[in-house]
């Protein structure tokens, strides 16, 4: 996958970097922020914040209820969001359903499952709802996720399984930091009922072979699940060519704000999906004692939902278009593959992951021989960087590399070279200072 | 930046009284989540004195050099000296840099008065005085 591309000249970049006020902040040690933990959340432009800043100014109004010009002004907005997010990713705009963040939309599928479950082994569903049996578990059935998960995307499962007497079985990652899909002609099986797992690894950076997996998990009937918080932000991703069933992102790591996420599936499948989270807003109609819900994804939107944040992500997903998401990942792979470059020739830095930027999206973790990742996460700090440190939210996957903790640089399209030249200099003052 | 002080730096690559020992008379385990840092502490007492202190901590240099450092101030103490040295450290190391620390009272422990300035690292510091006051509970 060699990429002709190019990322964005220096006139280009500067430009760009001007739309982000906070990159011109300075930092406690007197240095100007570098920021690259864009993998944690990313920063915002100011077509962002004066586009949330325009809505509550002239637009805000509760969505989807009164019949005053606001509203449905106010309306208008949330639904254009809606439709121009799902043609960032490929999707009609009703097969997006608005969540809290990812975990929340990971939180919501899993939901689907035990909640068919019950209904299933009750014998009735509230009105108008059918059970689906392709989320009906049984005592035994398995689902499958990955050694290199995000909290995120096994937490939720291992609680599913809880709930229904289901077995979870993970794709090991192998010491080069991919995925074994050797493993997978034995791990998927007649029993497997879900298949979850991440585009692109929060930690090893590594880009999963999702084809592959996905067409493994069809073969016996599995629903598909993609965890794609490290690939839409960062990757041009079309979500139906990958041959998933539903997908997960969260608008603050795309240069959007925090409080939205989504989750995309098919229309045929959300609607033989039972709600999540009830209340207002989702509902048919209501009695006393029984209510019928809003077909998707009305159903899955319970109470008065985000709505400045919507028209946030909007103006996010606009602006990256306008930048290309063909030359973000580019400009993101350059910027990594100097940085491995660099990494390779300290021979007290260990890489975690793939050591080829061409398979990886623009986020590199490594372990400083000697020294904990906080106290070069803490020296990084006093040259101005901000990175991750710690687990970055996959404790099995650090202990699978016999590690506490890691540090992570992760790029956003702001960063630049010099970037990285900070970076080395405090990666030599901590390998200095503790070594 | 004062928060490695050079005592830090010594005790985080050579820390005091480190292992597991026995006999003792309680343990504890505790685990910072933020970072996955942890640490097993072990406290055999002698009448009403730390008769000593044995730990295996696996973190950063702050949680370590630490966990050293309070191993030479508490062997030798009794319980009630040990729960107000426990206090002021918690005092200092909470305050945002208010409270400087009195090197009377807090001997060595005083190094981390810098830490006090960043408060992703106070956890850190914290981490084995927290598991000491635990398994000074369950000894009692």
């Amino acid at each position: 996958m060699t990429t002709t591309l190019t990322g964005f000249s220096a006139d280009e970049l500067s430009a760009l970097r001007a739309d982000f006020p906070i990159l011109s902040r300075s930092t406690r040690s007197g240095n100007p922020l570098v920021y690259l933990d864009s993998g944690a959340t990313s920063q915002k432009p100011f077509a962002v914040l004066n586009a949330e800043r325009e809505f509550y100014s002239t637009r805000n109004a509760a969505v989807h209820r009164g019949a005053h010009q606001l509203a449905e002004e106010a309306t208008d907005d949330f639904e254009a969001a809606r439709a121009g997010i799902g043609r960032f990713v490929g999707v009609p705009a009703h097969e997006v359903v608005f969540t809290k963040n990812a975990t929340e939309s990971l939180n919501l599928v899993a939901h689907a499952f035990s909640t068919s479950t019950v209904y299933a082994a009750r014998g009735t569903a509230p009105d108008g709802q059918r059970v689906d049996p392709r989320f009906v578990l049984a005592e035994g059935d398995e689902i499958l996720v990955t050694e290199a998960e995000h909290h995120a995307n096994l937490v939720p499962w291992q609680e599913l399984c809880a709930r229904t007497g289901a077995v979870l079985r993970w794709i090991p990652v192998t010491d080069d930091g991919v995925l074994d899909t050797a493993s997978l002609a034995s791990l998927v099986t007649q029993r497997t009922k879900v298949v979850a797992f991440a585009h692109a690894s929060n930690v090893l950076g590594g880009i999963a072979p999702v084809t592959q997996i996905a067409a493994a998990a069809r073969s016996v009937g599995a629903l598909v699940v993609l965890d794609a918080c490290q690939s839409v932000p960062h990757l041009p991703v079309d979500l139906p060519s990958l041959g998933v069933d539903l997908a997960a992102f969260s608008g603050h790591k795309m240069l959007g704000p925090s409080g939205i996420g989504v989750l995309w599936g098919s229309a045929e499948l959300l609607d033989a999906m039972p709600p999540f989270l009830t209340g207002g807003s989702m509902i048919e109609l209501v009695r006393m004692d029984r209510s019928t819900f809003a077909p998707a994804p009305q159903k899955f939107e319970a109470g008065v939902p985000m709505t400045a944040q919507a028209v946030g992500l909007h103006a996010a997903v606009d602006y990256l278009t306008e930048l290309g998401m063909d030359r973000v990942e580019a400009h993101e792979r350059s910027l990594t593959a100097r940085l491995l470059d660099e990494l390779a020739e300290l021979p007290w830095v260990r890489v975690l992951g793939p050591l080829d930027a061409d398979h990886r999206v623009g986020l590199v973790s490594f372990v400083v021989q000697d020294v904990h990742a906080h106290d070069v996460g803490q020296l990084l700090d006093d040259e101005g960087v901000a990175v991750r440190v710690g687990h970055h939210c996959a404790w099995p996957l650090h202990r699978r590399f016999g590690v506490a903790a890691t540090t992570r640089v992760s790029f956003g399209p702001y960063n630049q070279d010099s970037d990285i030249d900070a970076v080395l200099r405090g990666l030599h003052r901590a390998h200095d200072l503790f070594a | 930046m004062d928060l490695y002080q050079q005592l830090i730096i010594e005790h985080s690559k050579r820390p005091h009284g480190e292992g597991l020992r026995a006999p003792f008379g309680a343990e504890s385990h505790h685990v910072n989540p933020t970072c996955g840092d942890e640490i097993t502490l072990r406290v055999q007492l002698d009448g009403e004195n730390v008769a000593d202190v044995s730990y295996d901590a696996m973190g950063c240099s702050i949680s370590r050099a630490s966990a050293s450092v309070l191993h030479d101030l508490v062997v030798g103490q009794s319980v009630t000296e040990v729960g107000e040295l426990r206090d002021a450290v918690q005092h200092m190391l909470t305050s945002r840099g208010e409270d400087p620390g009195d090197e009377e009272v807090l001997g060595d422990a005083v190094a981390f008065a810098g830490v006090a300035k960043y408060p992703a690292r106070v956890k850190c510091a914290l981490l084995s005085w927290s598991a000491l006051a635990d398994a000074l509970l369950r000894v009692a």
